[in-house]
């Protein structure tokens, strides 16, 4: 475990070409990502990377000059970093928020919802599937970080709509 | 002896390896000696069974395989408080056995 | 009662086709067991010792006739004509096929019923007193909050992927008949100089670590119930602990941060939400309450004619005091004399939902304890009620007694099981009703559980009763003391454990020093509490 982490220390990050989806127009960012620690130490960082024991709100008060921000998944069943993309997001991020690692077909739609809006799965997945997924409500019972939080309008919003 | 168990992927009732295949019925399992790892892998990938693990039993006097460990009895035969419900054809003084 | 809208409505349709999606997906190999397994589970089909288990949300404990009778439709055409009520007012069924499931489902979804997160890392479904909306004691009816917050906790997108499982009770009485402090949230509505709003706990349950949930906010106006809420999972679900499976509910993180230092963090985070703006309209809250109003009361008859002693027994034992004083409460037992607690048979359900129609304005309860509920009797009609009851097998005046088991499904069913939980439940109620002693002895609650994940209840059991595995054999070990209610208390450990005759003889033993030393009107829990452990552990062991 400990061995993976150094590997990745040195490689950090996905490259635009191993995001399956993305749900931007503007350019992706080309360079790799570096850890939260080392964001902190850095003036110039613009692509970070959060693992899920990483305390979001460490980004807060740099936010403006980030670009990226990859959120990894190890496994798909660690939650932490739904969290992690709602606080960027209700904190008024808005450059790319990307999924990475452990992403599969039945956690997109959740992610999206918290305000992810690019993928890169370890495994590519089969794109019917995923479109399906990404489709699969027509409404939302909560207030979250949905794509065009003002234009979604929560179920119990309409419902007093006057 | 070791005999192979788990549930139809499908209809998630219990089954146990035969040597080709997996049947309702306990008396139906046989040996897989060394086999394991191998047997449950193929079968895995085939998805006919969901979940299968190795267990220990023998077999006892008249020829009905015994798992050793009490869930798997009960396994075997189905709720001890529902024996109406028992397993088909599965050997009735196994009851006996189960607990 | 809550009826769906047609966002309601939408929702539950997309779900079953979401899962339809998901079992194929699974059947066609594109899904491993292991990442299917927690999608499954978030709508409650587990794989359990002899077939697929499949539990149904009844949220809050209320149904109606129509759903009761697509309960008793679900038993026979798909399963083996009984289904399961369990602890949390759900229902299980046994015999369940994945390729089966979805179709269920879409059945539950005409009559506004689901499966939705009955299981998973999610949250659970929300339970209730089940005397709301008809208990004299009661601050409001706590349902609309209970429903606000299903809605709410249905599809949380931030939420489903949690440490482990969330249980959530809202009460709105002093008096707690829904083990409102053993949950990971306890929520107790109150009126506070004539404001409504609601009392928090956190970090409750019982599983292996059983622990009383402290409160956590004394007062959340009604207008931040979700946020405050939000705020509370929103820091469990990132500093839960995720090392070890068996320290990742809410409780431990509570016990390990001090509750002081998880309310300062939830407050913290509390604040911010309120920033964001999460909290539905006030009116969506009027909108609920305005299912709950109730039904027209009408007057009559607040006494019974006495002259059949069995008819009067069945009502001191099974009737609630309700806040219309021409009806009562009626508790259906589902503890006949060496039954197996909880379950019934489709041709019962069917018989129950009749009688709901019948008697109680069309509305159902299942009770925590394993029981069902018909919430609205008119005093006259109890006669008529008890009767048909009778006759059905339906009629045990047992209510809180110690025939009144709740066990687990244990090892018949159960693949966590270490030891079965059915057949103790079974013998120890024969028991006392052939001695004759079940009135003698009074309100006893004695729970089991076949394992230490405490499905059974038994940490808060004024005698619990745990199933263990010792060396390939069952083993039971006795405790003392517990309780779920008001007065809640954890159950100590006798000493020793015993088999299966053993753990029997041994709950008598208890019994007997309990009659030999109780005071006037003292039930088997305050005896325990004034005297202690000492005399029961001499009779036991000594």
């Amino acid at each position: 475990m400990a061995c993976k982490e150094a590997e990745m220390a040195d490689n950090l990050g996905t490259s635009p070409d191993e995001v399956q989806f993305r749900f931007r127009d503007d350019e992706p960012v080309d360079h790799g990502t570096v850890t939260v620690d080392a964001a902190l130490d850095q003036t110039n960082a613009t692509a970070v990377r959060i693992e899920p024991g990483d305390d979001a709100r460490a980004l807060l008060p740099f936010l403006e000059r980030l670009a990226l921000v990859e959120v990894n998944f190890p496994a798909f069943g660690d939650g932490r970093g739904y969290s992690s993309a709602r606080i960027l997001r209700e904190a008024g991020y808005v450059g790319e928020l990307r999924a990475v690692g452990d992403v599969l077909i039945d956690q997109l739609n959740h992610m999206r919802r918290c305000g992810f809006d690019s993928f890169a799965p370890d495994n590519r997945l089969d794109e019917e599937d995923a479109l399906r997924a990404f489709a699969t409500w027509d409404n939302v019972y909560q207030r979250a970080a949905d794509p065009g939080q003002s234009g979604r309008r929560t179920i119990a919003e309409q419902r007093h709509e006057a | 002896m070791k005999i192979l168990t788990g549930n139809d992927l499908r209809s998630g009732a219990v089954t146990w390896w035969n040597g080709t295949g997996w049947s309702l019925f306990v008396d139906d399992a046989v040996d897989v000696g060394d086999e394991v790892e191998e047997i449950l892998a193929r079968e895995v990938a085939t998805r006919r069974v969901n979940v299968p693990y190795a267990i220990e039993a023998s077999i006892d006097a008249s020829g009905h395989v015994r798992p050793a460990h009490i869930k798997d009895r009960v396994r075997a035969l189905g709720p001890t408080v529902r024996r109406d419900l028992a397993v088909p054809t599965a050997d009735k003084t196994g009851w006996d056995w189960v607990i | 009662m809550y009826q769906y809208d047609q966002y309601d409505q939408a929702m539950v349709d997309a779900r079953v086709e979401e899962f339809r999606d998901q079992a194929r997906r699974r059947l066609e190999g594109k899904l491993t067991e292991d990442q299917f397994k927690p999608l499954r589970l978030m709508n409650g089909l587990y794989l359990q010792l002899h077939a697929y288990m499949l539990r149904v949300a009844i949220p809050y404990g209320t149904l109606n006739a129509r759903q009761m009778e697509t309960l008793a439709d679900i038993a026979e055409k798909y399963d083996r004509g009984y289904g399961h009520f369990t602890t949390r007012q759900n229902i299980q069924y046994n015999w369940i096929k994945l390729e089966d499931a979805a179709d269920i489902l879409a059945d539950l979804a005409k009559v506004e019923m689901h499966a939705i997160q009955t299981s998973g890392n999610c949250i659970r479904n929300i339970s209730s007193d089940h005397f709301a909306g008809a208990a004299a004691d009661e601050v409001v009816d706590p349902r609309p909050y209970a429903e606000l917050l299903r809605q709410w906790s249905s599809f949380h997108p931030e939420f489903t992927y949690l440490p482990r499982k969330f249980k959530i009770a809202v009460i709105a009485s002093a008096n707690d008949r829904a083990a409102m402090r053993l949950h990971d949230i306890g929520i107790r509505i109150v009126s506070r100089e004539g404001k409504i709003g609601a009392e928090f706990y956190a970090g409750g349950g019982m599983g292996r670590t059983p622990m009383i949930a402290p409160m956590i906010r004394d007062f959340v106006p009604l207008d931040q119930l979700i946020t405050y809420a939000e705020a509370a999972l929103r820091v469990y679900n990132r500093y839960g602990r995720r090392d070890n499976k068996y320290k990742a509910r809410i409780k431990i993180l509570v016990h390990e941060l001090g509750a002081a230092e998880y309310t300062r963090q939830v407050e913290e985070e509390f604040a911010h939400m309120l920033s964001v703006g999460v909290e539905p309209p006030l009116a969506e809250l009027e909108r609920i309450r305005t299912h709950f109003s109730d039904p027209a009361f009408v007057d009559g008859p607040k006494t019974i004619d006495r002259s059949n002693p069995d008819f009067a027994l069945w009502v001191d034992r099974n009737t609630h005091r309700h806040k219309h004083d021409a009806h009562v409460s009626a508790v259906i037992s589902l503890k006949p004399v060496g039954g197996i607690p909880g379950d019934a048979t489709a041709d019962q359900m069917r018989l129950v939902a009749r009688l709901a129609k019948q008697y109680s304005f069309d509305e159902l309860r299942v009770m925590h304890t394993q029981n069902l509920l018909l919430p609205h009797v008119r005093i006259a009609d109890l006669h008529a009620l008890w009767s048909a009851l009778d006759a059905a097998g339906l009629g045990a005046p047992n209510t809180d007694t110690i025939e009144d088991i709740i066990a687990c499904p244990g090892l018949d069913y159960c693949s966590l099981a270490n030891a079965r939980s059915i057949p103790l439940a079974q013998r120890i109620s024969e028991r006392f009703a052939q001695a004759g002693r079940t009135e003698v002895v009074g309100e006893l609650k004695l729970k089991i559980s076949g394992c230490i994940n405490a499905c059974g209840h038994h940490h808060a059991g004024h005698i619990g009763i745990l199933g263990v595995d010792k060396k390939g054999t069952e083993n039971y070990q006795l405790s003392l003391g517990g309780s779920e209610a008001e007065d809640v208390s954890l159950a100590k450990i006798t000493g020793p454990g015993f088999d299966e005759d053993g753990v029997i003889a041994a709950v008598e033993k208890v019994t007997d020093v309990y009659l030999a030393t109780r005071a006037d009107g003292e039930r088997f829990l305050d005896t325990y509490r004034r005297i202690g452990m000492e005399p029961f552990k001499e009779a036991l062991y000594g």
